[in-house]
């Protein structure tokens, strides 16, 4: 099965709490999910006030400019796995190093049904 | 073959096996709702055919493979839905033989129980959920009793229960006995599951009490299963404790429904068999390796049963208990309970600079035992004026009907 592991943090604080990874132990784990081969993707975000929000109504594009919700955590970055299972997902996102300092959000993939 | 079966026959086997059958079906087909239907077709089957063809020699394995083959009979009839999930099913009949090899009384079924146990009681779904769907799945209540025990309604338990499932299903919540290293952890979750079932059944003054006792007698029955499944200290602890608790049942409630203190109980009215029960559980979890909050608090309970009145308790021994307990569980209200017992063992006036620094701490200012226990405090140390303060704020703080009656008695002998 695949899961998207969402992990957000207060963008503020995600690098500068006494816990809070560096890049290099970052890349080192993406690196050792690589290996396992469970890792289909994996990226780190640029902040919140780089994002623009995109709708479509009544046929316009309308933007903003920030993220979808102002909430109190961000969101930072993500992997979306291949997992027998959700503890097998749980075991993989447990070991994100942003998720001392953050939380990750564990979802399962939904097979779109066509 | 026997030739002689009845309904009742049936039924009786309904009540030992159903919820055996039922983990097995939930591993073989990989789905709840599944499973259910297929049992209760089974059971079906069985009520036809037991009576004119006999007892079969091994009735679980029977109802579980006629189950098996009524869900897949029912898989393909509905063809186009759950497209995968049949799939899954076909796959698994080409292996036949391992499913013959898969035989009852295997180690395999034996651990389809504690399967179904650690699903239910999965971390990764909410502990309300997790108490339902054990009560449901598990123990085998009716979603209407199992609302009548929370005092809410139907709807919202079955709602409840759908939402977990699929959450198990959707998610992949795996249907597993976990590894060794999670074990811990997770037993647990399922620990703390038994304890608030049984709490539930047990601090309920309102509300049915036949259905209360019938939650918290659920709850034993659920400790004793995982003992014999899973032997653990703590879950030998736990059941202890549940036992002595259960002891005094009929006692700490009078006639009017009001509680009554353990220092003022009638402790003949003590049921002496639980409490020989759990005082053996006590005495074997304290010899084991992984002794734990349920252990210890289960050890303090024995020394409550094991006196015969307030003042006779051993009560340095108890303070003893609550400092190791406060290794495990480093909590306010450990503290508390410990201050109550230094205060009998000690004295109210060595007690009282402890309980004004868990005032002070700010942690328990919503916590109407608090207050009762610095309004107990402060009357036996002559101070009625305080005593009446604080009766008062622990009343302010509780919702429970039964504790403001007894506060309220309190405050009215005070005046």
């Amino acid at each position: 099965m695949k899961y998207l592991c969402l992990v957000y943090s207060d963008e503020k604080l995600l690098h500068s709490l006494p816990d809070s990874p560096k890049d290099e132990e970052c890349f080192a784990y993406a690196a050792s999910v690589q290996n396992s081969g469970r890792m289909l993707a994996a990226e780190a975000l640029q902040p919140i006030d780089t994002a623009t929000t995109v709708r479509v109504r009544a046929g316009k594009t309308l933007l903003t400019d920030g993220p979808f919700a102002e909430t109190k955590e961000q969101l930072a970055g993500f992997y979306l796995v291949e997992a027998k299972d959700l503890n097998e997902a749980i075991q993989l996102a447990a070991g994100i190093p942003a998720a001392r300092v953050g939380s990750v959000e564990v979802r399962p993939v939904r097979q779109l049904e066509v | 073959m026997n030739s002689r079966v009845t309904a009742e026959t049936i039924s009786a086997l309904y009540q030992q096996e159903s919820r055996r059958v039922l983990a097995t079906l939930i591993r073989l087909l990989g789905d709840f709702e599944l499973a259910e239907e297929a049992l209760q077709e089974a059971f079906a089957c069985a009520l036809q055919q037991w009576p004119v063809d006999g007892l079969p020699e091994q009735p679980r394995a029977w109802l579980v493979s006629t189950g098996r083959f009524k869900a897949i009979d029912k898989i393909r009839q509905q063809q186009s839905q759950r497209k995968y999930q049949q799939q899954w099913l076909f796959e698994q009949d080409e292996d036949i033989e391992a499913f013959q090899a898969d035989e009852p009384n295997s180690q395999n079924w034996q651990d389809d129980e504690l399967r179904l146990i650690f699903t239910c009681c999965h971390p990764a779904l909410s502990t309300e959920a997790q108490i339902a769907l054990t009560l449901r799945e598990i123990c085998g209540l009716t979603t209407e009793q199992i609302a009548k025990a929370f005092l809410t309604s139907p709807v919202t338990i079955a709602q409840r229960i759908v939402r977990a499932k699929n959450k198990i299903r959707d998610a992949a919540i795996p249907y597993e006995i976990p590894a060794a290293e999670q074990l811990p952890q997770r037993l647990d979750v399922v620990l703390k599951v038994i304890y608030l079932l049984f709490n539930e059944g047990y601090s309920q003054s309102s509300g049915d009490q036949l259905l209360c006792a019938e939650l918290s007698a659920q709850a034993i029955r659920l400790g004793y299963l995982l003992l014999e499944l899973q032997p653990d200290t703590e879950t030998m602890g736990l059941l202890a404790l549940l036992l002595l608790q259960e002891s005094r049942r009929t006692a700490r409630i009078d006639q009017q429904g009001d509680l009554i203190l353990l220092a003022d109980q009638n402790r003949s009215l003590w049921d002496q068999a639980l409490i020989q029960q759990g005082v053996q559980l006590v005495e074997r979890s304290l010899t084991g390796r992984r002794i734990g909050p349920y252990g210890l608090q289960a050890a303090i309970a024995a020394l409550h049963a094991e006196s015969p009145d307030a003042t006779s308790t051993d009560w340095p021994q108890i303070v003893a208990l609550y400092d190791l307990l406060y290794r495990f569980e480093a909590s306010p209200v450990v503290l508390l309970n410990r201050a109550v017992a230094i205060s009998m063992a000690q004295g109210p006036a060595v007690a009282l600079p402890l309980l004004q620094a868990l005032e002070q701490g700010g942690e328990l200012s919503q916590y109407h035992l608090l207050d009762a226990a610095l309004a107990d405090i402060h009357q036996k140390l002559g101070l009625p004026q305080q005593a009446r303060f604080y009766y008062q704020q622990a009343l302010n703080k509780t919702s429970q009907q039964a504790e403001q009656r007894f506060l309220q008695k309190k405050l009215e002998t005070l005046s």
